[in-house]
């Protein structure tokens, strides 16, 4: 019996990062399955599918679909949208990115993709696009349930009955 | 009924700042029948303001406004405090904790440590013990006067489960003000979490909703929220006369008064009485010691986070409802002065863990460190940090906020001390988690100071401090200090109750004074 031959998307997934494989198509940046697209106003959509890969990269859960990344985009592009500054830096750390193997950054294999970041941590864009991920990943209640944090409890009578104590696996002595 | 003071009104006390020390204060004198106007920074919120998300109310809580971290508190955000109505108290975890009788004599007790400003208070633990005990009774402390403690939730179990194995024996859920019971108009806890968010259900004192409201209802009381205070005024003889202060629309307004009691937090209040100078006061008000501004404390602090080998779910519940007391002794033979307490704390949901567990990681390995939230065990490391005549809050040259008042610049380097006793509890509180089996350990270096104490300490000598064991200005007579800036040293303990327990003391000393019109 023949295992079945990845497709696309498992194939993509076994490499690390779905979002290296995402199509561009004008400003739009298109999911493998156009089951989403990101529409970038502030952004081109190289700098998107740039920044999506990067947010990845920084926080890789095979247990998160690409949409979850991309919120983090949409985020950077709207507050792009009225700030210059982030802009320029969005703009030059992509360029510094792109500049740093002789082929795109996006187009370089998981492991320079890696490398090349090493060598920008300790850069502004590189903070800020950090911090943008943690805020906007893990942020997103449809992301933090995932892993555990149940976020707001007090309309739910917090958890004085729902599992406050209910630990079970600690010793008796 | 609350009441509308005229600005002329020069009958009235001013209290400035509206939290631990300033709200007490403001509805103990109002209670015995003395007009207060309470001029707040930031806005009025209502209780249903306040939405169990870190994010949304660290903006709508936190003091914002500009200012400037030097040494170890070169961050974004160097202290974290608020401005809203009820300050630091809709923020606080609500731990309530008295000092120990050894930590009022550190100067006494510790010796001569090079490096460090010491100085005994003036007071003694035994002059404190009743403003204590009706501190505990106003903020309903759990494990106090026969008051129920909380239960204890997973977090907690895990600490206790793992201080029981390395041999701690005063392990329990902590003297807490949210109450186990319905007291005093506020429900019980619920155990939602979010307790550093603001307490959704009231369940937890803050002088938002039991000071404030009391004090409103003796039509003794005007609170002006959005006020913020840029300047205190005085007169030839020296004797301040009024504020100045900036209302919401930013225009400057004076409201006269024959008391100012100062309650900013440790960088506020100092920053106002250094911006408070003149031709008779050249270095700042009441600042003949040269002592205002310094001394600044803000307790030695860090965190471990640990991997435990089961589920934890440790954001669920009552946030800093346990405490492992074993540490907080003097005993100089662990190679430091003074002790620290080890208190539950959770993360700052998922978001906060991602950027606190490991400062400034990122790729796969911490991914897995992040997939393990739900397994996470923490607790807070608390002690007691010592005063340094070079630590503290000054004026910046040329940088102005808003109000056209210069930006603080608070400075902070760690003393030795500081630093050994944090390795010890680093090591302590890994130990505590290792013996249950943790798979991983984190220590977290300090997050940005939430308490705040000793820029305006009390002295019994006018040349080594700002203000006498009442909390008045050595200089000033009708000038007080009513926050944690009074403190002369910092205990090992929250600051919260010993702040609550001198305003009602000087709330006491200010009735007598002013019935005596000694003022």
């Amino acid at each position: 019996m023949m295992a079945k031959a990845p497709n696309r998307r498992e194939f993509l997934c076994s490499t690390g990062s779905v979002a290296a494989g995402l199509a561009t198509s004008g400003s739009v940046v298109f999911a493998p399955d156009y089951s989403w697209a990101l529409s970038p106003t502030a952004i081109d959509a190289h700098t998107a599918q740039t920044l999506l890969v990067m947010a990845r990269q920084l926080f890789p859960h095979d247990r998160l679909g690409d949409q979850y990344y991309a919120a983090v985009v949409d985020a950077v592009d709207k507050q792009a949208a009225s700030d210059a500054a982030l802009r320029k830096l969005v703009a030059e750390g992509v360029a510094r990115l792109d500049g740093a193997r002789g082929i795109r950054w996006v187009e370089l294999s998981n492991g320079a993709r890696s490398a090349v970041l090493k060598t920008v941590e300790a850069s502004e864009f590189f903070s800020t696009m950090r911090t943008a991920t943690i805020n906007n990943l893990y942020g997103n209640p449809l992301v933090y349930r995932f892993f555990g944090f149940e976020g707001s409890s007090v309309e739910h009578g917090g958890y004085i009955n729902r599992g406050f104590d209910d630990i079970g696996w600690l010793p008796n002595s | 009924m609350a009441k509308a003071f005229d600005l002329k009104d020069d009958s009235v006390v001013v209290v400035i700042g509206s939290g631990a020390g300033g709200g007490t204060l403001s509805n103990e004198l109002a209670q015995r029948g003395i007009n207060v106007v309470c001029l707040e920074a930031g806005p009025r919120l209502d209780i249903t303001d306040i939405v169990n998300d870190n994010a949304t109310m660290f903006s709508r809580l936190s003091w914002l406004d500009k200012r400037i971290g030097t040494g170890d508190l070169n961050a974004a955000l160097p202290l974290w405090v608020c401005k809203t109505v009820g300050g630091t108290t809709v923020h606080w975890a609500g731990a309530s904790l008295r000092f120990q009788e050894h930590e009022f004599r550190a100067r006494t007790v510790y010796g001569n440590i090079p490096g460090t400003n010491l100085l005994d208070w003036p007071i003694t633990l035994q002059e404190l013990e009743p403003f204590y005990t009706r501190a505990e009774d106003k903020l309903g402390v759990t494990g106090t006067h026969n008051i129920p403690r909380l239960p204890g939730n997973n977090n907690f179990k895990v600490m206790a489960a793992g201080a029981k194995r390395v041999g701690y024996t005063q392990v329990h859920t902590g003297n807490m003000a949210i109450n186990a019971e319905a007291r005093d108009g506020r429900p019980a806890c619920r155990q939602i979490g979010f307790c550093m968010s603001g307490c959704a259900i009231g369940a937890k004192w803050s002088t938002l909703y039991t000071e404030i409201p009391k004090a409103e209802s003796t039509g003794h009381f005007e609170l002006r929220p959005d006020s913020m205070v840029v300047k205190i005024n005085h007169d030839a003889s020296g004797k301040v006369t009024g504020v100045v202060y900036a209302d919401k629309s930013g225009a400057l307004q004076e409201q006269k008064a024959r008391v100012v009691c100062v309650a900013g937090n440790s960088v506020e209040t100092p920053r106002l009485l250094l911006n408070s100078q003149s031709s008779k006061f050249p270095n700042g008000l009441a600042n003949s010691s040269g002592q205002v501004g310094r001394n600044y404390m803000r307790h030695m602090t860090g965190t471990v986070y640990a991997i435990m080998p089961g589920r934890v779910n440790f954001d669920r519940g009552t946030q800093m409802a346990g405490i492992i007391k074993d540490e907080s002794r003097h005993d100089p033979s662990r190679g430091f002065a003074g002790g620290y307490e080890m208190e539950t704390l959770p993360g700052f949901g998922l978001a906060g863990v991602a950027s606190n567990t490991i400062a400034g990681a990122w790729g796969p390995e911490y991914a897995k460190v992040i997939e393990m939230y739900d397994h996470f065990a923490g607790m807070w490391l608390v002690g007691e940090d010592l005063p340094q005549v070079g630590n503290g809050v000054t004026l910046h040259a040329t940088d102005k906020d808003q109000h056209g008042m210069p930006v603080p610049v608070v400075h902070f380097k760690d003393h030795t001390n500081d630093i050994a006793m944090r390795n010890h509890a680093y090591k302590a509180g890994t130990a505590v988690y290792q013996s249950l089996g943790a798979t991983q350990v984190f220590e977290l270096p300090p997050f940005p100071s939430t308490h705040n104490m000793g820029t305006c300490r009390q002295s019994d000598k006018a040349q080594d401090g700002v203000c006498n064991k009442y909390g008045q200005a050595h200089d000033v007579a009708n000038l007080f200090i009513s926050d944690g800036s009074q403190f002369t040293t910092g205990g090992a303990e929250n600051p919260t109750l010993t702040i609550v327990a001198l305003a009602i003391r000087q709330a006491e000393y200010l009735v007598n004074q002013l019935s005596r019109k000694e003022m």
